[in-house]
């Protein structure tokens, strides 16, 4: 018999693919032979599913019969601005029922934007011997009790991150569940938590755990006690603190800079709530070791704010509101030469007048200055196509750029012409692009350079913008790598949708809220694409009872091998093969 | 753009600032910029009003004196007028606008406005923030960038060309400096930097 590499044993393989660890080359493996196949699904330790219906959880099992680490995501990214109503589905429990039975080795469990009863926490404190990460980012449904049961038994437990959750606070006394003999956690994130914690435990856990890296608090950890839980943990590289301020008193401060001139590893800060100013010196001692820095809270202006900054030369990441202005984005260009994430929020989103001097010259200024700059989330009231060509040509190297021009539809403030081109500089020049938001005055043109340059894009965020269907034509026809479109209030409607219909099966999903797609295009997509769901969303009643040339309010689109969901609410529809029968 | 243009855009160009008051034209903020190449003196130009269901009007016929803030900028007592809110827009987490609310409702800070004549901007500032007057003072200058001098009960802000001024629960404009403290926290209601002849006028005894 012919030798070939086909004949390795399996033990080989396995060794060999164990070295293997990026979902999409393990995918890769998998396609090569059955045998293949067989080997890399028994041996497969981590799955990553970015949309839970489109796989079902007994799918998954009879696949992957042994993993230890499961990241499930939920509802689409628009939830996150209160587009998604209430009871849209999401659930973790059947998920976390299925695995409790299946995988009793389980280890990692991570949750994004889905909905978590403390019944699944429960289920998980119980189920997996040896659980060790538990991260629940932006998810919501349960209690601080969920979490008492977590803290209760989960003997190995290495991290516990409750991430922007939303988190019903019954009781702070759920963290002295843990027992005295609990020295395992590495990483503790509660600072979505709206209740005091009791404090006491808090510092007799912190203080007990050696490898204790993360510490992220909550509002209600008062800055007199900080002092006492970094003495405790010495060696934290990441510290979220509580509400920054107190009555202003030498010995607190200057107990405070001692104890933060202890953190010797400290790397990243966050928290910063209330800021009381003269209290920020205290960190001065870490600044020129910090590599993350996250102010977004802190409702400090300008010169205390840069100063801060200043001193922060090693700062790859800065999330801050924009009382930094244009003044202080220059100091940040001129003092942190190895930025490469900057996130500027604003302080007074509502306001009709701009409250801070932040223009687009701020993020020029940061463009020009920071070499390693790849991602950008930046909110501002007026920009300019000239500004966006200057920040395009000087980073080409970025990978993220998300603008928010907080007025829809704002042109171009110098020419008042629409921000076609300056997007279009970005795509063209950014060759790199993964991720793009888009804003302000944009025709179908803009579009069309996104189809056209935008190779590489994988993640699209549209409101506001286009003249006709064709400027989706141009983005579903051209952009060989999207996976997730998600579009709010634009003219976009059922020839571009349809005429795309096979490229939704290549994405993971599409998001079209306050367009004009029809009902009865929605229909025919559905009877189109049985591997889709298509799913209409709609409060005022079911779509049916208007005619079919109606827009839908809401369209979820996205590929699935699980067929439809069963968990739908009163206001979503899906328009699949046979309940598009039905309701016609 | 050119000499013409920018002279057409002056005529409706929106101005912030007590009516009846001559503004300079090139005001601080453009100074700074100067050396920047991008923006011309426009700094100051307010974009029309856009509202999201009037998808037909393009923005260079909107009439930008539909936007004029002088006109209510003393009317403290009363909410200013919030837009119409677009569900979802902008995009920001809830816990994230629940948190700046929060903390400027917990702060219990006493916000005023502070204008500078000349300036497009109005500032906010918490005078609960400042211990006294040279806290205030100092603060003044780095937010505006300029140099307000001492006080001095006879001759008041000599050798400056500003005078911070503020408006108290009688409406009356008065000298910052000449009350205690205290009770200067509790009775401004808003401030404004006077500048030039108006500002050295104030400083003298009548």
């Amino acid at each position: 018999m012919k030798k070939t590499a086909y004949s390795f044993p399996e033990e080989v393989l396995e060794h060999v693919f164990s070295f293997i660890v990026s979902d999409k080359d393990r995918s890769s493996i998998s396609l090569v032979c059955k045998s293949w196949y067989e080997i890399e699904r028994w041996c497969r330790r981590k799955v990553f599913v970015g949309n839970c219906y489109a796989v079902s959880p007994p799918i998954l099992i009879k696949r992957f019969p042994e993993l230890r680490s499961v990241t499930l995501k939920g509802k689409p990214h628009f939830a996150d601005f209160n587009l998604v109503p209430e009871g849209w589905g999401g659930f973790a429990c059947p998920w976390i029922r299925a695995m409790a039975g299946a995988y009793p080795w389980l280890e990692e469990i991570r949750l994004k934007r889905m909905v978590v009863s403390d019944e699944s926490l429960e289920i998980i404190a119980k189920s997996f011997k040896n659980f060790k990460v538990l991260v629940l980012s932006s998810c919501e449904g349960f209690t601080t009790e969920g979490l008492a049961a977590i803290a209760a038994n989960c003997r190995n437990l290495r991290e516990l991150d409750l991430r922007e959750s939303e988190v019903e606070d019954l009781s702070g006394r759920w963290l002295s569940d843990f027992p005295d003999s609990y020295t395992s956690l590495e990483s503790l994130n509660i600072s979505c938590l709206g209740n005091e914690v009791n404090l006491l435990a808090l510092e007799r856990l912190v203080s007990r755990c050696p490898n204790l890296k993360t510490l992220r608090l909550n509002r209600a950890v008062p800055l007199d006690r900080l002092p006492n839980l970094l003495r405790g943990a010495p060696q934290l590289a990441e510290l979220g603190t509580g509400a920054y301020t107190s009555e202003m008193r030498p010995d607190v401060f200057s107990n405070l800079a001692e104890a933060f001139a202890g953190c010797k590893q400290l790397k990243a800060l966050s928290g910063f709530w209330d800021v009381l100013p003269s209290y920020l010196p205290a960190v001065y001692p870490v600044c020129s070791q910090l590599t993350s820095l996250n102010l977004s809270y802190a409702t400090v202006q300008s010169p205390d704010l840069i100063k801060l900054v200043s001193l922060c030369e090693k700062l790859q990441k800065l999330w801050v509101l924009d009382y930094i202005e244009d003044d202080g984005l220059e100091i940040l260009a001129a003092s942190c030469k190895d930025l490469r994430e900057l996130r500027v929020f604003p302080s007074d989103p509502f306001g009709l007048e701009p409250n801070v001097a932040l223009t687009e010259q701020g993020l020029v200024s940061v463009s020009e200055g920071c070499p390693k700059l790849q991602s950008v989330l930046y909110f501002c009231r007026q920009m300019s196509n000239a500004a966006l060509n200057t920040i395009a040509r000087n980073r080409p190297n970025m990978t993220r750029f998300r603008l928010c021009i907080i007025e829809p539809r704002s042109p171009d403030y110098l020419t008042l012409q629409p921000l076609d081109d300056g997007f279009g500089a970005i795509v063209e020049h950014c060759k790199d692009l993964r991720r793009l938001s888009l804003s302000g005055l944009l025709t179908d043109r803009v579009f069309e350079y996104i189809g056209t340059y935008g190779k590489k894009l994988e993640m699209l965020s549209v409101a506001f913008a286009g003249d006709s269907d064709l400027g989706l034509h141009h983005v579903l026809s051209g952009c060989d790598n999207l996976r997730k479109l998600e579009i709010r209030d634009c003219p976009f409607g059922d020839k571009a949708l349809l005429a795309n219909a096979a490229k939704l099966e290549t994405m993971r999903s599409l998001w079209m809220s306050s367009c004009s797609v029809s009902f009865g295009a929605c229909k025919v997509l559905g009877q189109k694409m049985p591997r889709l769901n298509v799913e209409v969303m709609d409060e005022s009643g079911p779509p049916d009872s208007r005619p079919e040339s109606s827009p839908v309010e809401k369209l979820y689109v996205y590929r699935t091998v699980a067929g439809p969901r069963l968990d739908m609410p009163g206001f979503v529809w899906t328009m699949d093969d046979d309940s598009a029968l039905r309701i016609s | 753009m050119d000499a013409a243009d920018i002279k057409n855009l002056k005529a409706t160009e929106l101005r912030l600032g007590l009516p009846g008051t001559h503004l300079e034209e090139n005001n601080v903020i453009s100074e700074e910029k100067s050396s920047s190449s991008l923006t011309p003196v426009l700094n100051n130009n307010k974009r029309p009003l856009q509202l999201p269901a009037d998808e037909e009007t393009s923005p260079a016929n909107k009439d930008s004196g539909s936007k004029c803030s002088n006109k209510n900028s003393d009317d403290d007592a009363a909410p200013p007028p919030s837009k119409a809110k677009i569900v979802g827009w902008p995009p920001i987490r809830s816990y994230r606008k629940n948190s700046l609310q929060e903390q400027s409702e917990a702060a219990g800070g006493i916000y005023v406005k502070v204008s500078m004549d000349g300036a497009p901007y109005l500032r906010k500032i918490d005078l609960k923030v400042y211990g006294g007057y040279p806290q205030l003072l100092k603060a003044l200058e780095n937010m505006f960038k300029l140099t307000i001098g001492e006080y001095s009960e006879k001759e008041g802000y000599k050798g400056s060309d500003y005078a911070p001024t503020y408006e108290d629960k009688d409406g009356d404009w008065m000298l910052v400096g000449d009350v205690p403290w205290d009770m200067f926290v509790t009775s401004c209601k808003r401030l404004r930097i006077m500048k030039g002849s108006e500002a050295r006028g104030l400083g003298c005894a009548v």
